[in-house]
């Protein structure tokens, strides 16, 4: 376990290495550098930049320096200081600004997550056993629907209904009293009251996609002859349901966290885009907007990071459960 | 295996089963493709699902006689002006007669919030007409007209079916426009995908070994990565001044750049299988020629996979170019796709006014529904051997 | 000397009900099993062989249902309760007034009570396929003890000793590790030891074993089979084996059923069907083995002339009808072939006997 534990982390270096040389193409797309970029934000505040600030500037990003060596530059501050540049847009250090959305936005995923798997698995058990009856029909037309409706879409409507029928607002993830109040229980309390709004609607994709997985697996599985053995030796239906081709499928189930991370991820930052949540997503459709590069790549570096870190554990979860790879 | 010993015999030695074994051999071995569409057929969903698709993509050729406007005609007088129900008859003296009309707009002004909002007018009748001439247009942009199917029978009046956005364009016909867009860029990103899927798919089985891991990994890194954010990122980066057209097909080709690895592995996978699968060989023993062979088993099997993957993927495509567009990062008018459609609906404020607005997210729904159903019964009907 | 009847099937059907019609399985089908005796099932691929077995425990796969007849079970009282004990012999001494009691496992709820207390205790399996047939997921230790901390009142390390103990007689080396390995840690052979194992440790008082060896090499083949014959002296219970191979039939049945598309052709004892033969179909099924006796390189019964016919298009009359040599028209296409008694045990379904 402790070796397959070690190949996996080691597998993860050249995957971590090529997420940030994406996050920094992503810097270097757009046009003109990010000098000149931030002297022409200032410059339209009416601000000025004095020389020897734009100097030092220069001299930190590397810029006017050939690509690899703004490249390093970038990942030493990174891999040292914790830094990961300026944020034009908010005169600030990104880094100030990316951990406590970040937070945010993890919290929103993992509990999209277990939202998801805690829906999914019964109904996908259910639909299984009971193959082609009404609730199974039932649970397969809803998991259509919920994979073709876009979950911002499904945001928009969620936010109309309860504006106009009940005259209220769903966006945001505290209620005022708590928006800048420090961390005290009622702050947590009111978060997971406001939560599962948009849990619900990132979950709704996913949910349904792991329903139809999870259905097609115990169909194969309840098929397979070790079923019909343990059958045969006495065991009442429930018990030998759970206790194996349940089990078995929960291995792939298992498995699936690996690709339905990144879309809960991307669900989560176009959802809080819509219903305006201090997650990650706001922050960065107003840096690709405003073209706030070091800002917007750490945001998709960090997310990236955060997704390849579950599915790392998503594997050792699996390995975990299944002897096979385990043992591989 | 014993199982199939009996059935190899030649069968002369047939005796007096032997009409009935000949029947039953031309039926399962002479069409793969009908095999398919009889289970094709079968399946309820998939069939309703293959007719809205054809449907969807015969609006999308027709768009400019199908809508009553433009979707770029701008009436500043008629903002935000809701839906103008059709009816087709009309109440006279002599009864109920053939003569589809709608009900004008008249204008209220909220005194609180000093707005003005348009109400439907019972009082007022516009006549529609079919085959009308209206705006003018350029049918795929060849030749000149201004038929169009349905429209107010008078130009000067507008009529909007479905209401209208903030600049008092019409909402159904940008609809209609963006089918062309919304759905085109859905196939097209397919194609892109599917061509960069086999090249790098076909490059991975053949030469194997490390080019094979290598482009494996990067299947497996383009996977792990949060698709929104990172399209969003190259999305942004597509220069503001670049004309319409060519944003179109920068959407397409970043969509398409993340979209190609379940494609690839798709291609791969059946490449591979290929070779081994049992009933080719059955085919040889049963002494088919190796063409016959390939042709009935091999081909229909292959393609119709990758039909269906194809199919399958069409709707991310759609669901990927909507959010785009209607996050600001995508196209922008005066191209019309549904994403960009459902972009003049991001703030509460505006769907509150006009919930009309999120009709387009109906579009998406009702194409991403039949893209799917349509691609379960393909996939399901290129496996005939399993149930 | 005849021994006590362990079951005795009466006029089964299992049918399957699928979308495409009705697959008559198993269409009316009667034998007897005794105790301690081998029973042997032949017959083509696809004649209800494993069908006919699965009905016994009610395991048959869903569309299947079982729509007539009986499975009558003569439970044999065991000498101790606690599912591990040795079977008495049941009536061997008393006649007619027995001391089992009759149960009717056709007529049970195929997800009840009554039934799950047999299966893996009174009657146990094991297939064809071993490597599918065990969970990949659950330690070889966990499979075994499982029925016998159903059946059983043992506890834990006592289920476990029992494992190993069983592991060791069934002929697998240092029994004690192999309780925490996989299934796929395992070869062929050993899985399926494994099986018997499994199926051995309540001490059932019938091992049903279909197509037990189709999956290993002939040496194992070999190996457990001798290995079912030591078993079944030890335990004393009865075996009914599916098979493919006749050779097999020679060398381990007591008694012999041969079916066809779903009937029995003909059965009796081992030495009446090998050299005297009745039905048209067992006929040709010996001849095509080339010299009887030396059948160690696995004939297969599938090499008679012509096509099983499939299951939706039944022919009228006899099934064999089509194939048989002795096809007597106007009589084998009209009539169905009733059980022609030849002697006790013995029967056979073909009109060239009627008048007998
Ligand atoms: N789950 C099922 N669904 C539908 N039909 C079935 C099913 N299981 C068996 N059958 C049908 O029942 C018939 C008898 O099958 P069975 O498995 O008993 O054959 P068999 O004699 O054991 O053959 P083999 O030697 O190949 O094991 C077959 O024709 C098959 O079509
Ligand atoms: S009944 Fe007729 S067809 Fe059937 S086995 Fe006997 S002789 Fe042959
Ligand atoms: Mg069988």
């Amino acid at each position: 376990m402790l070796q397959f534990l070690l190949r996996r982390l080691l597998y993860m270096v050249p995957t971590l290495l090529a997420i940030s040389i994406v996050a920094f193409v992503i810097i270097q797309l757009p046009p003109g550098d990010f000098l000149t970029t931030m002297v022409a934000a200032m410059a339209a505040q009416d601000e000025d930049m004095d020389q020897a600030a734009m100097a030092a500037l220069e001299e930190q990003y590397g810029l006017g320096q050939p690509v690899h060596i703004q490249y390093l530059k970038w990942m030493q501050g990174i891999v040292t200081r914790g830094d990961f540049g300026d944020s034009f847009g908010w005169n600030k250090p990104v880094s100030e600004l990316v951990w406590g959305r970040l937070a945010l936005t993890f919290v929103l995923s993992l509990a999209s997550l277990l939202f998801v798997w805690v829906v999914a698995f019964p109904i996908g058990i259910y639909s299984a056993v009971k193959q082609y009856s009404i609730g199974d029909y039932f649970a397969t037309f809803i998991g259509f629907l919920g994979l073709a409706t876009p979950n911002f879409l499904l945001a928009l409507i969620l936010m109309y209904i309860a504006f106009k029928f009940f005259n209220q607002s769903v966006g945001g993830l505290f209620s005022p009293e708590y928006q800048e109040a420090p961390w005290t229980w009622g702050r947590v309390a009111d978060l997971f009251a406001h939560l599962w709004v948009p849990v619900v609607i990132i979950g709704t994709a996913g949910t349904a996609s792991l329903i139809r997985i999870m259905r097609a697996n115990l169909l194969d599985e309840l098929r397979k002859p070790y079923v019909v053995t343990a059958r045969a030796k006495g065991l009442p239906e429930w018990r030998l349901l759970f206790k194996y081709p349940v089990r078995v499928a929960l291995n792939p189930f298992v498995s699936t966290v690996g690709w339905v991370l990144p879309t809960l991820v991307s669900g989560a930052a176009i959802v809080s885009i819509v219903l305006s949540l201090p997650t990650t997503g706001p922050l960065l459709i107003r840096a690709l907007l405003q073209q706030d590069m070091y800002l917007a790549a750490s945001f998709i570096m960090l997310l990236s990071i955060l997704t390849v870190i579950g599915t790392l554990v998503s594997d050792l979860l699996l390995a975990w459960l299944d002897p096979r790879i385990r043992m591989e | 295996m014993a199982v199939t010993d009996a059935k190899t015999l030649p069968p002369e030695t047939v005796s007096p089963g032997a009409a009935e074994t000949e029947i039953e051999s031309s039926v399962s071995v002479a069409s793969q493709w009908q095999l398919m569409w009889w289970k094709f057929r079968k399946h309820r969903m998939a069939m309703a699902g293959g007719v809205v698709t054809l449907i969807i993509y015969a609006i999308a050729i027709f768009v400019e006689f199908l809508s009553p406007s433009s979707p770029g005609v701008i009436r500043a007088d008629y903002t935000w002006a809701p839906p103008q129900r059709l009816h087709f008859l009309r109440q006279t003296e002599e009864g109920m007669r053939w003569d589809p009309y709608v009900n004008g707009y008249k204008v209220e002004i909220d005194p609180e919030a000093l707005k003005r909002t348009f109400v439907i007018d019972e009082e007022q009748i516009v006549d529609i007409g079919f085959f009308v001439r209206g705006e003018p247009y350029k049918m795929w942009g060849l030749w000149e007209s201004d038929l169009h199917l349905v429209g107010s029978t008078d130009a000067e009046v507008p009529v909007y079916f479905l209401g209208a956005d903030r600049m008092g364009r019409d909402l159904l016909s940008s609809m209609i426009y963006g089918t062309r867009v919304s759905m085109s860029i859905g196939l097209l990103g397919v194609f892109l995908s599917f061509f960069l899927g086999i090249l790098l798919g076909g490059i991975s089985g053949f030469y194997g070994g490390t080019t094979d891991n290598l482009i494996q990994r990067i299947i497996e890194f383009i996977r792990s990565i949060p698709t929104i954010p990172l399209w969003m990122g190259l999305a942004a980066a597509l220069p503001t001044d670049w004309p319409p057209l060519r944003i179109y097909f920068g959407i397409t080709i970043i969509l398409s750049f993340i979209g190609w690895t379940g494609l690839a592995r798709v291609v791969r996978g059946r490449f591979l299988s290929l070779r081994t699968e049992d009933f080719v060989m059955a085919a040889r023993l049963d002494g088919a020629s190796e063409l016959t062979t390939i042709w009935r088993h091999m081909v229909p099997s292959f393609f119709s996979h990758i039909i269906a993957s194809l199919t399958l993927s069409i709707p991310g495509m759609i669901l990927a170019e909507t959010s785009l567009s209607f996050l600001g990062l995508g196209l922008r008018r005066p191209v019309v796709s549904w994403g960009v459609l459902l972009q003049e609906a991001q703030n509460i404020r505006s769907v509150a006014t006009a919930p009309w607005l999120l009709i387009p997210g109906l579009a998406v729904l009702v194409a991403v529904l039949a893209l799917n159903f349509l691609g379960d019964g393909l996939r399901d009907a290129a496996d005939p051997y399993n149930r | 000397m005849e021994s006590p009847v362990l079951i005795e099937i009466k006029n089964l059907k299992t049918h399957f009900f699928l979308d495409e019609g009705t697959v008559q399985a198993v269409n009316g089908v009667d034998f007897t099993i005794h105790q301690h005796k081998t029973l042997c099932v032949v017959g083509e691929s696809g004649c209800g062989k494993s069908v006919t077995a699965r009905s016994i425990l009610q395991i048959v796969d869903q569309p299947g249902r079982i729509v007539e007849g009986e499975i009558l079970y003569h439970r044999p009282f065991r000498l101790s309760a606690a599912g591990n004990g040795e079977w008495t012999s049941g009536e061997t001494g008393a006649n007619g007034n027995s001391t089992t009691e009759i149960i009717d496992l056709a007529a049970l709820d195929p997800r009840g009570r009554e039934i799950r207390a047999i299966r893996g205790q009174d009657i146990s399996m094991i297939f064809q396929e071993p490597m599918t047939s065990l969970s990949p997921i659950h330690t070889v230790g966990n499979q075994i003890t499982e029925a016998i901390k159903l059946h059983t009142d043992m506890l834990d390390d006592e289920a476990d000793e029992h494992a190993v103990e069983l592991l060791r007689r069934v002929g697998i080396p240092r029994p004690e590790e192999r309780l925490g390995t996989y299934p796929f840690e395992l070869s062929g052979g050993m899985r399926q030891r494994v099986m018997i194992a499994m199926a051995l440790s309540c001490n059932p008082a019938l091992l049903i074993a279909d197509e037990p060896t189709t999956a290993v090499d002939v040496t194992t083949q070999a190996q457990i089979l001798e290995l079912l014959e030591e078993l079944q002296d030890e335990y004393g219970m009865a075996i009914m084996l599916i098979t493919h191979d006749l050779g097999v039939v020679a060398e381990m049945a007591d008694d012999v059923v041969v079916m066809y598309l779903g009937q029995v052709a003909e059965r009796g004892d081992v030495d009446s069907i090998f050299h005297d033969p009745k039905h048209p179909y067992t006929q040709s099924l010996l001849k095509s083995i080339p010299r009887l006796g030396v059948s160690r390189n696995r004939q297969r019964l599938d090499s008679i002339r012509g096509m099983v016919p499939d299951p939706y298009n039944r022919p009228s009359g006899c099934m064999f009808g089509p194939r048989c040599d002795h096809f007597m028209p106007g009589r084998c296409d009209a009539i169905s072939p009733p059980a022609i008694p030849l002697g006790p045990g013995r029967e056979v379904h073909c009109l060239l006997y009627e008048d007998e």
